[in-house]
């Protein structure tokens, strides 16, 4: 037959021996970081939510004054730089997994995930940049735009 | 390489529809969160600016936007721990489609206490 010497078939004595992966546990742990960023997004989140959209006047109180006095505390700048950082990756990673379910050329599942890593590096570079250096009371900025703490 | 079509096998009912609904919301976050990103990188370039992009998000069309955002995290959230319950609690698998309704259940709950307060805050506040 054609096929003989493909076949290559093993002693009935031969130990199992499992199948080696050249490709390391990276979907393990992306799968377990879903679930682990998760937990704590919905936290981050649903607090994020709460004090900008339910107390006080709600979306009406958000102006560059509010967003001031949120990161004149340091705490609110954690809270915001890890719900950045893990919501991006979570994010990142889900359309990752749905680009590989849908995209099925290689040529097109490359380029989606180009784009997608391209706008997670911008963004997150940006993001962290701007919780980091952010200065709550511009030079010349009108006073009644900028905190109340800004010296006039 | 050969254009057979992926194998997929849809069944359909609750466990199918979460799964649908899990992935649409989080495509829906994830650009939300592309655009909110950089509308918050404008307190970097002037106050005028930030207050100028951030009024767009101030009336109502855009006020609905956000409770059908809010609609769609909540739904996200409370699925999500739906599902590490099906993947970590040993009856998980076997109470998903309860589970989906009392995800429902939960999110109903918390709309009722979300949209009040936000409509009114969007259809009588401020500006």
């Amino acid at each position: 037959m054609a096929n003989a010497t493909a076949a290559r078939v093993d002693s009935p004595r031969s130990p199992y021996e499992r199948r080696r992966t050249t490709r390391g546990n990276y979907e393990l742990y992306s799968w377990v970081f879903m679930r682990a960023s998760g937990v704590v997004l919905l936290v981050l989140i649903f607090g994020h939510l709460f004090v900008n959209l339910m107390v006080g006047d709600g979306v009406h109180a958000i102006d560059f004054g509010f967003v001031a006095g949120k990161w004149a505390n340091p705490m609110w700048q954690v809270w915001d730089l890890l719900m950045l950082w893990l919501a991006m990756i979570h994010g990142t990673n889900g359309v990752r997994t749905i680009i590989n379910d849908y995209a099925t050329r290689d040529l097109t599942r490359g380029v989606l995930k180009g784009l997608l890593y391209l706008a997670f590096v911008v963004v997150v570079v940006l993001g962290t940049l701007v919780i980091f250096t952010f200065d709550p009371c511009p030079p010349d900025a009108p006073a009644e735009l900028v905190a109340s703490f800004c010296p006039a | 390489m050969p254009t057979a079509p992926a194998g997929t096998l849809y069944r359909g009912r609750e466990g199918m529809w979460s799964w649908v609904a899990h992935r649409v919301t989080g495509v829906l976050i994830f650009f939300f969160l592309l655009v909110h990103v950089l509308d918050t990188a404008l307190v970097r370039v002037s106050p005028e600016a930030y207050n100028a992009a951030i009024s767009t998000y101030q009336t109502e069309i855009m006020g609905l936007g956000e409770a059908g955002l809010v609609a769609a995290i909540v739904f996200h959230a409370f699925n999500g721990i739906r599902i590490l319950l099906v993947d970590f609690w040993a009856k998980g698998p076997k109470y998903q489609k309860t589970m989906l309704w009392v995800v429902v259940g939960l999110f109903v709950v918390t709309m009722a206490g979300f949209l009040p307060r936000h409509l009114i805050n969007v259809f009588t506040g401020g500006h």
